[in-house]
């Protein structure tokens, strides 16, 4: 008679991300009840998350809208140090090696700050377009840039992260002459990795094509306190 | 590449369950991976086995089911498999697909375990 135990299963089902998502879960309750709207940015390194945003701080503030952000890096405080300039309340999180950001870290960077009188909260993830798709940050929308020097087929290339976003913006298209940019390619490709998504093409430089970007933000801002409201 | 900070998470919870089942010794974790989850399965198998050493998991199996992303196609009234994640149509009728029904899993869904304890007094007596 053998003395050996067979390994035995049992049955777990727990999500590896468990943490986070109840994390996330918390924090978008806690948006809620403060009702501010909140937007994730999320694009490759150099896609031009810092320069829209800078753009979208200072012309959302001239509307009279409370909006604040919070910039996510790997090592350097250079992105908050810009984004003040809008004269927007900035928090920087330097995640240090860690090439995405998790709930956890927004909600430590959160502590202490009141965001009661909020209307609009960005979060700039760190500039990666694999890791930032597998973590809930609580966000109400998840905005995907790819910019036109990138060229059309980074929305195959990184399907994942274009299928778990909301809403995808075309950046610097105010170089899109000097590239050859194939704009319906892109929204092509955009289209088959997300049917249905909304697309903008803004350029940060000249401003154009922002305040149609705005103004979804701002109606999806004001649905979602109206919803909590009503 | 966070598959290595996925791995720690994972060894922590086998861990905690080991505890919680009175200190059992896990021999292999069994994960649901599906290709909307933003892992790779070839890294995270690398990841699994350097963040297991100096971890009462050293030598355990990770053990990764695939699973395809799976849609409902609101033409056809029927869920199909995705041939390929680079195009969400209908593998069928070519109608864009809207709504994913499986694919985002990144899920531990068993673990392999033997209860050390009992078998060792087992031995000895």
């Amino acid at each position: 008679m053998s003395t050996q135990q067979q390994p035995r299963l049992v049955e777990v089902r727990q999500n590896v991300l468990k943490q986070n998502d109840l994390l996330a879960r918390n924090l978008r309750e806690r948006f809620r009840e403060a009702g501010v709207f909140v937007v994730s940015l999320v694009s490759s390194p150099g896609a031009g998350k810092t320069a829209l945003l800078e753009r979208m701080l200072t012309q959302l503030r001239q509307e009279e809208c409370a909006v604040a952000a919070l910039v996510g890096d790997l090592a350097t405080e250079a992105d908050a140090a810009r984004l003040a300039r809008s004269l927007a309340p900035v928090r920087q999180i330097t995640t240090g090696t860690v090439c995405h950001l998790e709930a956890a870290m927004v909600e430590r960077a959160l502590e202490g700050w009141n965001l009661d009188g909020l209307d609009l909260l960005f979060i700039e993830n760190v500039g990666n377009l694999v890791c930032p798709s597998s973590y809930d940050l609580g966000e109400n929308l998840r905005m995907v840039l790819l910019s036109v020097t990138e060229g059309e087929d980074k929305p195959l290339k990184y399907p994942t992260i274009f299928n778990t976003a909301d809403v995808a913006v075309i950046t610097k298209t105010d170089l899109s002459a000097a590239v050859e940019f194939d704009a319906a390619a892109a929204h092509a490709n955009i289209q088959l990795v997300r049917p249905g998504m909304r697309v903008f093409e803004v350029s940060a430089k000249t401003g154009e094509g922002v305040d149609e970007l705005l103004r979804l933000l701002c109606s999806r801002s004001a649905e979602s306190v109206k919803a909590v409201s009503g | 590449m966070h598959e290595l900070s996925i791995a720690l998470s994972m060894i922590e919870m086998a861990t905690e369950e080991a505890v919680r089942r009175g200190g059992v010794q896990v021999k292999a974790i069994h994960l649901k991976l599906g290709p909307l989850s933003g892992v790779v399965k070839e890294a995270l198998l690398f990841s699994y086995e350097v963040a297991c050493e100096d971890t009462p998991l050293k030598g355990s199996q990770l053990v990764i089911e695939e699973v395809p992303v799976l849609i409902y196609c609101i033409a056809c009234r029927a869920e199909a498999i995705l041939p390929s994640i680079q195009r969400f149509c209908c593998p069928a009728c070519g109608t864009p697909a809207t709504e994913v029904l499986q694919g985002r899993e990144l899920e531990v869904v068993a673990l392999e375990i033997e209860e050390l304890e009992i078998e060792k007094l087992e031995i000895q007596a």
